[in-house]
């Protein structure tokens, strides 16, 4: 199968798209790498050059290098850029302090996000880091690339930009990391008019989605993760730029209950994978794991001896609802009892499969501890089907939008909100009705708050009735 | 319409709206999807680890793709981003993916060519040596630190990320190019409460926190911040309006009610919070996103304070090690680190990994009493004793 884009896109070509010749590309040698030396005094960041791990700073200096040695007007961002951001890092280690201002409004014209303002507050010593202003470029779902569209990326990064980025923030966006505020609308200008490509959410806004791998390269996906991901970003792109929100919100999709992109605990709106029918079992491959002709987990404690695979002891002694049993050499499953957690099916990915009955458990109202404590979403919908254009979905979108922007308060997380109003609220909100599965475990405490219409004859009632039959 | 080469570009300041081009969302993903992915979409049978980093996912049309994934920073420069396309044109028909932790991954549709792409990946290293491609972080390994922006860009950090990513990484080397725990480890790093990286679900957690509580700029605080707005960012209500000497608006704080979440920066520059000695490192352990066998459950405090000492935080690099050592060697398979401390008790958890248990640990927040342990189950470690003894219980 394939999708479509919603509207048409032209394939970019990096040899039509270039900036920067393939000489200026390999302006510099191995050698005067090493021997290259930059503007600033940096001895702990020297030292984070040492030690196996990728780092950071030799991946800077050789960028520092790269602009040193272009002609200056090969760029609109001064060449030294990269010299003062390290210069301004050692300088942090230092005092022990970060010396990043608070804050600064900048953005392109019409949007209310994308763009995050920064200034240093040592201009005078670095300032060509005096604006590092980030921009948020929308990466496309699952972040897998061509190369044509990241070279052509970086060109207008090393051209308009820092040619710092990172990949990817932890929302899921492109950053780009540093420029100065004139540069904002021509780089806007470029990534829609040539890259047809849009900036992702910052502020009060609905924030760039984000999913899992989904069935582009897992047996386990339960539904189109990017496919969802993509429409609903376009659907809400006017939710997506233009702060109307009392603060952030975040749709995550995970394709299932392994959950990669962590949206139980990122989303205030967390789409995790799920079935409703049996798991699928080839009982001769669950034969083939047992007789140790497959390793289990698909080889993923091949680095230290477990011992023999044990199906006993390492699944149906697991299994959190002891819904599993062998009859003989035959594997069985309750599938009534379970509950998905997907132990037997990360463990033997040969021999049992989801259901193929698929659909999505929704859950709300995740976030990070600021300001009232970390929370985890709540399963709220058990299972629906999800299928293109997602209209189903869209409708609880609609209807949780609407209640929280009328009664969160500023700066209060959708999670927050269902805490302060209690989920019946949320409940009346979404038009369902309870279930036990929304909770752990039914309240200790009597303290129900009856509503008026559920009790009879009302709260309307008269003293001097009660005093007829309660002397004082 | 090749990139454009003026100061400008296609943007014409006199006329800010004209050829505006807004609301075009990302671009679609499935033309970045390289053939076998197209091919095989929806169509994946399972999956096997041939080694660590390395994974091949086989189809019901009997394709196979082979993944080799590999550590990547989280900060990159378009140098990097340009040597990662040039191993993807050379081995991958121009694709390459991004995981949600940082990791590259790189996608070839046979062995021949998964190894020829291992060896490249291998040999490349950065002048001063470090790896700049390591094969690891799958299956039941230490995978990428997912980290904040730190020093490097933020406004409110309490530590920097990427060095102090950089320093645990490197000290854990061998368990990201290994899969000798009994389950994967995720560790995750934010710079402050605020925590854009979402770590408060990871194996590990390291957090950077600030001890003191906010400096009022006076000067300035009525001119820049909302004072209302202030007052009501506190979750504490530590904050109330007062006046300087010279009768200009500001707030005062009571500092013994704060609780160090910089909640009130986040409204009002005029309340800066950062400092070298107060400034350091938190620890928590023991959550986990997975709902795999147990429910996900959230990261607890196990270190209360360690210091900012740049650029190695060797305190937290030997903590971290800490834990993980006692895990891997006391921990059953399949267990991740909050399944094991629940299995053996959190005071074991702390004596196995030689941490100290302080006051700082037990929570006396709002929510406090669902970490009480209301039942006479528990075991017997140094701590328990000590308490015995100062209550006068034991000799």
């Amino acid at each position: 199968m394939a999708f479509e884009p919603r509207e048409e896109q032209t394939k970019l070509k990096y040899q039509e798209l270039r900036i920067y010749s393939d000489d200026e590309l390999n302006n510099y040698t191995e050698d005067e790498l090493k021997s290259f030396k930059i503007k600033h005094n940096i001895p702990d960041l020297d030292e984070l050059e040492k030690g196996p791990w990728p780092s950071f700073v030799a991946d800077a200096k050789r960028e520092a290098l790269r602009r040193h040695k272009l002609p200056e007007d090969r760029m609109m961002i001064k060449p030294e850029v990269v010299e003062d951001m390290l210069g301004q890092l050692q300088l942090s280690f230092d005092h022990g302090e970060t010396h990043w201002k608070h804050g600064g409004i900048v953005g392109v014209f019409g949007y209310g996000g994308g763009v995050i303002g920064r200034y240093s507050d040592m201009q005078e010593t670095f300032p060509s880091i005096a604006h590092f202003h980030t921009m948020r470029v929308n990466q496309p779902a699952s972040k897998f690339y061509d190369t044509d569209y990241l070279r052509s990326i970086c060109d207008l990064w090393e051209y308009r930009g820092s040619g710092m980025m990172n990949f990817h923030g932890s929302t899921g966006d492109i950053i780009f990391l540093g420029t100065f505020t004139e540069q904002l609308e021509p780089i806007f200008f470029e990534l829609g008019h040539v890259l047809q490509q849009d900036l992702g959410g910052s502020g009060s806004n609905l924030r760039t989605p984000a999913c899992c791998i989904g069935k582009a390269r897992c047996e386990w996906s339960c539904y189109d993760t990017q496919d969802m991901c993509y429409e609903l970003t376009h659907f809400y792109q006017d939710e997506l730029h233009r702060p109307a929100f009392p603060y952030k919100f975040k749709f995550k999709f995970d394709g299932c209950p392994n959950g990669c992109v962590a949206s139980i605990a990122r989303a205030d709106m967390s789409f995790i994978g799920t079935w409703r029918d049996e798991i699928r079992i080839d009982q001769s491959a669950v034969k083939a794991y047992m007789g140790g002709e497959i390793a289990p987990n698909g080889g993923a404690h091949a680095g230290k001896d477990w011992g023999k695979f044990d199906i006993q002891k390492e699944v149906i002694d697991l299994c959190p609802t002891n819904c599993m049993w062998m009859e003989g050499d035959t594997l069985k499953i309750d599938d009534k009892e379970c509950t998905r957690c997907m132990h037997c099916i990360n463990v033997m990915p040969q021999a049992l499969w989801p259901g193929k009955d698929k659909g999505v458990s929704l859950l709300f109202g995740a976030k990070a501890p600021i300001l009232e404590g970390a929370q985890m979403s709540v399963l709220t919908i058990p299972f629906m089907k999800v299928e293109h254009p997602y209209d189903n979905v869209k409708e609880v979108v609609e209807k949780v939008w609407d209640w929280w922007m009328e009664e969160g308060k500023n700066r209060e997380r959708l999670g927050e909100l269902i805490q302060r109003y209690g989920i019946p609220k949320f409940l009346d909100v979404l038009e369902i009705p309870p279930m036990p599965q929304m909770v752990k475990e039914p309240r200790s405490n009597p303290y129900i708050f009856w509503k008026e219409e559920d009790v009879e004859g009302g709260w309307d009632r008269s003293i001097d009735d009660y005093r007829s039959r309660h002397a004082r | 319409m090749a990139l454009s080469q003026e100061r400008l570009g296609l943007y014409n300041p006199d006329k800010p709206m004209e050829n505006r081009l807004t609301d075009l969302g990302p671009r679609h993903f499935w033309q970045y999807f390289p053939p076998v992915i197209q091919n095989n979409y929806g169509k994946w049978t399972h999956h096997e680890i041939l080694e660590p980093g390395v994974l091949v996912h086989f189809s019901e049309t009997g394709d196979k793709v082979f993944t080799v994934r590999c550590g990547g920073c989280r900060f990159m420069t378009v140098e990097n981003v340009r040597e990662i396309c040039d191993i993807a044109d050379k081995h991958c028909d121009g694709f390459v993916r991004f995981t949600t932790r940082n990791n590259i991954e790189f996608l070839v549709d046979t062995q021949d060519k998964m190894e020829a792409l291992k060896k490249d990946l291998e040999s490349r290293k950065h002048v001063s040596g470090s790896y700049k491609f390591p094969i690891g972080g799958t299956g039941a390994g230490l995978t990428n630190i997912v980290h904040t922006q730190g020093y490097i860009h933020c406004h409110t950090p309490a530590t920097d990320a990427s060095a102090m990513v950089k320093a645990v990484l490197d000290d854990l080397f061998d368990y990201f190019q290994g899969m000798t725990f009994p389950a994967q480890v995720r560790i995750s790093m934010a710079c402050c409460l605020n925590m854009c990286g979402a770590v408060h679900c990871s194996d590990i957690a390291l957090l950077g926190y600030h001890r003191k509580p906010p400096i009022i700029d006076n000067e300035v605080l009525d001119n820049v911040c909302e004072i209302p707005l202030v007052i009501a960012s506190c979750p504490t209500g530590a904050i109330s309006p007062s006046k300087t000497e010279d009768g200009k608006k500001t707030v005062k704080i009571k500092n013994e009610r704060c609780m160090f979440c910089g909640n009130c920066y986040t409204m009002c520059m005029a309340l800066p919070l950062s400092d070298k000695e107060g400034d350091g490192v938190t620890i928590l352990a023991g959550g986990k996103i997975s709902n795999r066998i147990s429910p996900p459950k959230f990261s607890k405090v196990v270190v209360p304070f360690l210091p900012n000492s740049f650029p190695r935080f060797p305190e937290v690099c030997r903590d971290v090690k800490k834990i993980v050592e006692a895990y891997a060697a006391g921990a059953n398979k399949y267990e991740r680190i909050g399944d094991w401390a629940e299995r053996i008790g959190w005071e074991k958890f702390f004596e196995k990994c030689g941490l100290d248990f302080t006051e700082h640990l037990i929570d006396d927040y709002r929510l406090q009493y669902d970490t009480y342990r209301t039942s006479t189950q528990f075991k017997y470690t140094e701590a328990a004793w000590a308490v015995s003894k100062a209550a006068g219980g034991v000799e």
